[in-house]
């Protein structure tokens, strides 16, 4: 069991915009469990495409069984004995498991004997405890059906290192379950596995060690039996220095939004909100914290209508409903979608257009539907240009030629300049931006609490909850776990509620 | 050596799209003439022929302009789809359908009507309501069913052309058509004008007014600016409250009224009775030609008078040259390739990296 399969040495890889791995340590043993921690974004799905051959790293070392190796493509990653289960899965929809199985073998010669591959899979679906139907075709199986298809491809060719993605995100707790049987199973024969997570139960269940990632860097490895659900999610959303700005009093008053017993279903028809009740004042910023994928996008594009649900949803005392945008705007309901570049920016039209995509909808803004000259809007977004500090070369640039920081001044300008909302729904509103426009979006937002808005600010990072919100609510698994304080000294009691445990 | 794409930082300006194009249809041009090499004859002078007649005559330039009003009418139906990124290749069917609904009120709903006046209009609403039936239908699965329109649009289209041939085969065939399939021949009081003896006919203005009030539409109205930004990104629609269903559906339908009205106007303009092909297959070269005219409704006139150009140009080399007129489909085929291959080199730049 000491004896290092595979060793990463000082990985470093840069993007365009970000440091994705900075200089990160990492070794596999053999029969081991490893897991990789870390939030969104921190890193580790990047590292382990570079493991993979997807990826090149700009500088470090890998080291297979001692070796240095040169891991240019996933073939290979192959060859070296490295298997990887992506998120998306890389099968063939309309075949079936068995020819699935043998698209990726490379010894079955012109007319594949198919039967010869089938009883591989079925000795191997006995010996592994894993259920599949070599028969079956790919669409006709649930995606937990899927993943362990992918797992027999990898036990197909003897694969000794095996990487899971996020192998549980899409699974329902007993087929989570049942993959960590399998996964003990295969560590038992030999092989070992890196496990990527940012759900600290299941990765104490499982691992037998874990390193955090955290903004591309290792924050620590530790051993999973010396370790609690506490230290984790420290080291997972951590300290960091950030900057420090004035929070307003809360000067809470009137009962802006008001949310009762709200269900909603995430894309799969899986129910990912459970039930969740809470109100935000006029003057007040509501944090809700929590691990990512806890019914945080379903709950915000429930609210702003995007997403159907059951319960009941009130904007100063009047229902609005299900899935009905224009009855939010109406209403005056600002959205900040965590996904700019999917939800709220049009990347193909110019920056001019973009601030104006509301044109017709905001009650603030009185066009002619039947004379309408999108061109003339050019003059009054230049106020906005100016106010927001958006730097562009021109308000006829496309909008998804602008920085990250950009894109965002358009939306808060968009959301919050041209009409004064009354709630505004803030959904990791700083994620992927630097420093200056971070600090941007803060005072934009209390400068909107001074005025008077509701807000409700759905974050990751703690830090940033506890610089801009009065009150602090935890998201796990779809419910609210409990409430607590912004302050720093409250940090453990969030971070355990963000586990999961409860008060 | 490896051959590297690479995305543009900006977008492709007008006149490099305009050339983009140029090149396209003179790389097809290129091609044509190697099959024209291949048949033996001399390519520059089937060029030649090509354009001498429809353009260099007056009969044969009004023998372009009514080539061009159906292909006008579907190129512009397909257009409003395009902008919105639904890839509408029902047109052909919209404008048979038009055509079938436009020739059931001439011979059978209202065959006492006398007065032109009205009777017209009346036609012109039939075709446009058929065919805004059959942009509807895809438009409602797409919408609240998921179902690919470029699927259900082509479907659709092939029993559109059955229900034609059904027709003019069967209980429509006319008393005087000595067996032929061919429908009785409309009223005068249902054909639209005719100004000399060319052809020329009211469907072909209707047709160029259609372009600018699609371009009205498309460019000075909220319907217009929706288009874009859903047309950009359906969720951003979504998210800046723009029912994108409904818009949807409204976009199909209004791509298939037109449609429909350009096959009504090949009835009540030129035809005079319905027969089975009476289309070449003008809604499958309108999508060449929306794309040609980069979904631009003025472009699209210039475009659409120029396949009509070749369309007569290439019954002249038939005719002439004994060349198959079905060369323009080919020319057709050719020149989408090469289209579609100018969209990459117009977002990517080329580079050569030594591996």
């Amino acid at each position: 069991m000491n004896e290092t399969v595979l060793e990463l040495t000082k990985i470093v890889k840069r993007f365009p915009s970000l440091t994705a791995n900075d200089n990160v340590d990492f070794d596999l043993k053999k029969g081991e469990v490893h897991a990789l921690l870390g939030e969104n974004g921190a890193g580790k799905s990047t590292l382990m495409n570079i493991v993979y051959g997807i990826y090149k790293a700009d500088s470090g070392d890998v080291k297979i069984n001692g070796k240095k190796v040169e891991i240019s493509s996933p073939r290979k990653a192959i060859e070296y004995g490295i298997g990887m289960i992506q998120q998306h899965f890389s099968l063939v929809p309309s075949f079936d498991v068995t020819q699935n199985v043998a698209l990726g073998l490379k010894d079955l010669g012109i007319i594949p004997d198919l039967s010869k591959v089938k009883k591989q899979i079925i000795e191997i679906s006995k010996k592994y405890k894993i259920s599949v139907d070599p028969d079956a075709k790919i669409w006709q199986i649930s995606a937990g059906e899927q993943q362990r298809v992918e797992i027999i491809k990898l036990l197909y060719v003897k694969s000794q290192i095996m990487i899971l993605d996020e192998p549980t995100a899409i699974l329902t707790p007993q087929e989570a379950e049942g993959l960590f049987e399998t996964i003990r199973e295969m560590t038992k024969n030999g092989a070992s596995v890196i496990f990527i997570s940012h759900k600290l139960k299941e990765v104490l269940e499982i691992s037998d060690r874990i390193t955090v990632l955290r903004h591309g860097k290792v924050i620590g490895s530790v051993k999973t039996s010396e370790t609690d659900e506490n230290e984790l999610a420290k080291m997972m959303v951590g300290r960091e220095v950030v900057i420090k700005i004035e929070k307003p009093p809360s000067k809470a008053s009137g009962e802006i939004l008001k949310v009762d017993d709200l269900h909603v279903m995430n894309d799969k028809g899986l129910e990912a909100v459970k039930g969740v009740s809470f109100d935000v004042r006029s003057g007040e910023v509501l944090g809700i914290a929590g691990v990512e994928g806890n019914g945080q996008k379903e709950l915000s594009e429930a609210l702003y209508g995007m997403r159907n649900y059951r319960g009941t949803v009130t904007v100063e005392g009047i229902r609005v409903k299900p899935g009905n945008v224009m009855d939010r705007i109406k209403h005056h309901v600002a959205y900040i979608p965590q996904d700019r570049k999917a939800d709220a920016l049009c990347g193909g039209l110019p920056i001019y257009q973009n601030l104006f995509i509301k044109a017709f909808s905001s009650p603030s803004m009185r066009f002619n539907p039947y004379f309408f000259v999108p061109e003339r809007l050019r003059s009054p977004s230049l106020k906005f240009i100016k106010d927001y500090s958006i730097s562009a070369s021109s308000v006829d640039l496309e909008a998804k030629f602008l920085s990250g920081g950009n894109m965002q001044k358009v939306v808060l300008a968009r959301e919050i300049g041209n009409n004064s909302p009354k709630l505004i729904i803030a959904v990791h509103p700083t994620r992927g931006l630097d420093v200056g426009a971070e600090e941007f979006v803060y005072n934009v937002l209390m400068d909107q609490k001074a005025r008077g808005a509701a807000i409700l600010l759905i974050a990751g990072d703690l830090f940033e909850i506890f610089n801009l919100s009065d009150r602090v609510a935890v998201l796990y698994e779809g419910q609210i776990i409990g409430y607590s304080q912004p302050d720093e000294s409250h940090l453990e009691e969030i971070g355990l509620m963000m586990a999961g445990v409860k008060k | 050596m490896k051959i590297r794409f690479e995305k543009r930082e900006k977008k492709p300006s007008k006149l490099l799209i305009f050339l983009a194009s140029l090149l396209s249809v003179l790389i097809a041009l290129v091609f044509l003439g190697f099959i024209i090499l291949s048949l033996g004859d001399n390519p520059l002078t089937a060029y030649w022929q090509l354009v001498s007649w429809g353009l260099g005559t007056v009969p044969g330039l009004i023998q372009s302009l009514v080539s061009m009003m159906p292909l006008l009418f579907t190129s512009l139906g397909v257009l409003i789809a395009f902008k919105m990124k639904l890839w509408n290749i029902g047109a052909e069917g919209q404008f048979q359908m038009g055509a079938f609904a436009a020739t059931w009120g001439a011979l059978y709903l209202f065959p006492h009507l006398t007065n032109p006046w009205f009777f017209i209009p009346l036609l012109m609403m039939l075709g446009m309501v058929a065919g805004a039936f059959w942009g509807f239908l895809p438009g409602v699965m797409r919408a609240y069913l998921g179902v690919n329109e470029i699927l259900s649009t082509l479907m659709l289209n092939y029993v559109a052309i059955y229900w034609v041939n059904y027709l003019t085969y069967g209980p429509w065939k006319g008393p005087h058509s000595y067996n032929f399939p061919v429908t009785a021949q409309f009223p005068q009081s249902a054909i639209f004008p005719q100004y000399g003896v060319g052809g020329l006919n009211l469907g072909i203005f209707i047709s160029i007014g259609m372009a600018f009030f699609v371009l009205y539409l498309v460019r000075y109205t909220k319907f217009g600016f929706h288009l874009n930004i859903a047309g950009d990104n359906l969720r951003v629609g979504e998210y800046a409250g723009i029912n994108v269903k409904k818009m949807i559906i409204l976009v199909m339908v209004m791509g298939g009224a037109i449609s429909g009205l350009g096959g009504m106007a090949e009835m009540s303009g030129v035809l005079f009775r319905l027969q089975p092909n009476f289309s070449p297959g003008y809604g499958y070269t309108a999508v060449i030609i929306a794309w040609l005219a980069r979904l631009d409704p003025i472009a699209t006139i210039i475009v659409s008078f120029f396949f009509g150009v070749l369309l007569v140009g290439s019954q002249q080399l038939q005719l002439f040259m004994q060349i198959p007129s079905s060369l323009v489909n080919a020319f057709n085929g050719i020149l989408l390739f090469s289209l579609l291959a100018s969209e990459i080199f117009l977002h990517y730049k080329i580079k050569w990296v030594r591996s």
